[in-house]
């Protein structure tokens, strides 16, 4: 596939823990976001129906607390958006499609929810 | 054990195949497209992807390896030529079989085009690259339609600083899915970023690159030649059966009560819904519809579907550029579009799918 295909480049380490405890450690290139992170490497708790657009809910991530400080801050329509997921919203849900990795996010944990539809 | 054939690989088709594994389905799967590219997302290809903001990788819904770890057979080049209801086969071209328990139509729709020649058409990722191409040297872009699809190229292409017309044959922009505040509230909005807007004309101004966007038409052929409903989109009822049982359809290429929507949200929907029908038996679809258009700063979010017979309340501030407008008939809330106030989008998805009365 050379059209979809990406050269090498730089990555920040990001974990996800899947609801029933699976865990998962992925190098995601900077740039893409913690939802292409997990989409891309066959992490099935987030589903991402809209393709990023902040319009559907369906990558629900829960943000290991200690990072929830370090990472930018929501905007007006992610929180707008969480008032609709599937699972229940919590102090550190965020949307993972809103979370675009810098290197500022190596060493990132998420758990995703028990479900996000 | 089932074996379900998928007709179409786009977002409908997509998620049909990738929901019938999330619900447990443990049949056989055969997912056909025509394209020969991984099954991809197109709302980026007139938004972030045509503006250069978001590259190719970012756009399938899934990479390579998700098909085969889910054993989805993803047949890519691949047209279905016909449908043998009687023996419950599809075939095709170059006359390959393939049988199903159950078929998914979701064929899509193709672009309308207009009677001249040279006007570009957007609708795939190969449509996409050669706009993007021809865009950039170009000085002057005429685009005909002032639909979504017109209007989001519109503003890609007066971002990048290009002298842009747009020309639309009804008297307001939008006109068949918005209401006339919103059509207003856009006007002014391209005007005031320099867009050329000319309502009431279908003449096309000579530039260096013409673009349309003047609807699709359903792909409901191959239904049609098996005999079965067919009307502005393959018939469905309720459950997002087509006169046949065996078979459904959804997405673009499908018409329920009448109507045919033209989202991400109604193939996702409907695909989610025949998936878990498939699993676990007969249920109704039921989804709200909701849709999104991003056009220079300005987000639109659209929730219910809009008729020109509802009566249209406004919320918030139309000049500060952050409003919704509220959508009834008599008391209840049918619709909501929400410029810039995500809240009330949000709000307004809930209400529509609980049923609950909006207090203004």
């Amino acid at each position: 596939m050379p059209l979809f295909g990406k050269k090498a480049q730089e990555t920040a380490s990001v974990t996800y823990i899947s609801d029933a405890g699976a865990v998962t450690r992925v190098d995601v290139p900077l740039g893409d976001s913690v939802m292409e992170g997990a989409i891309k490497n066959g992490i099935d708790g987030i589903v991402a129906e809209c393709g990023g657009a902040c319009m559907c809910a369906t990558c629900h991530v829960y943000v290991d607390p200690s990072w929830l400080d370090r990472l930018p801050p929501m905007q007006e329509d992610e929180n707008a958006m969480l008032e609709s997921t599937a699972s229940p919203r919590h102090a550190n849900s965020r949307l993972s499609c809103q979370l675009r990795v810098t290197s500022d996010f190596d060493g990132l944990v998420v758990t995703t929810p028990p479900t996000q539809q | 054990m089932k074996s379900v054939v998928i007709v179409g690989a786009g977002q409908a088709g997509f998620q049909t195949a990738a929901s019938l594994r999330m619900e447990g389905f443990d049949g056989g799967i055969t997912l056909i497209g025509e394209e020969p590219h991984l099954p991809y997302q197109r709302p980026p290809l007139s938004k972030a992807f045509l503006a250069g903001k978001q590259d190719a990788s970012h756009l399938p819904f899934r990479p390579e390896r998700f098909y085969s770890d889910h054993s989805i057979d993803l047949e890519l080049s691949q047209s279905v030529v016909a449908i043998g209801r009687a023996s419950r086969r599809v075939a095709l071209a170059g006359r390959r079989m393939v049988d199903y328990d159950v078929l998914v139509l979701a064929t899509g729709a193709r672009v309308r085009k207009l009677s001249m020649s040279g006007a570009l058409y957007l609708r795939d990722i190969d449509d996409a690259i050669q706009i993007k191409a021809r865009l950039e040297p170009a000085g002057s872009v005429a685009i005909v339609g002032g639909g979504f699809i017109g209007l989001e190229v519109a503003s890609v292409a007066r971002a990048m600083g290009k002298s842009v017309t747009v020309v639309e044959a009804q008297d307001r922009l939008m006109p068949r899915c918005i209401a006339p505040v919103v059509s207003d509230f856009f006007l002014e909005l391209h005007r005031r970023e320099g867009v050329n807007i000319v309502l009431n004309s279908t003449a096309i101004p000579a530039a260096d690159l013409t673009i349309a966007g003047i609807g699709v038409i359903p792909n409901t052929e191959l239904a049609q030649a098996a005999g079965l409903a067919v009307r502005n989109g393959i018939v469905v009822d309720a459950f997002l059966k087509t006169s046949d049982p065996n078979i459904f359809a959804i997405g673009d290429c499908a018409e329920m009560n009448g109507v045919r929507l033209e989202s991400v949200q109604n193939a996702a929907d409907q695909a989610k819904c025949i998936a878990a029908q498939i699993v676990h038996g007969p249920a109704e679809y039921k989804a709200v519809p909701w849709f999104w258009t991003d056009q220079f700063d300005i987000k639109l979010q659209m929730a219910g579907i809009w008729s020109p017979r509802l009566r249209a309340v406004v919320r918030g501030s139309v000049e500060a550029r952050r409003f919704s407008v509220y959508y009834f008939d008599g008391e209840r809330l049918a619709a909501a579009d929400s410029i810039n106030s995500p809240g009330d989008h949000v709000k307004a998805r809930k209400l529509l799918a609980s049923g609950e009365k909006l207090e203004l």
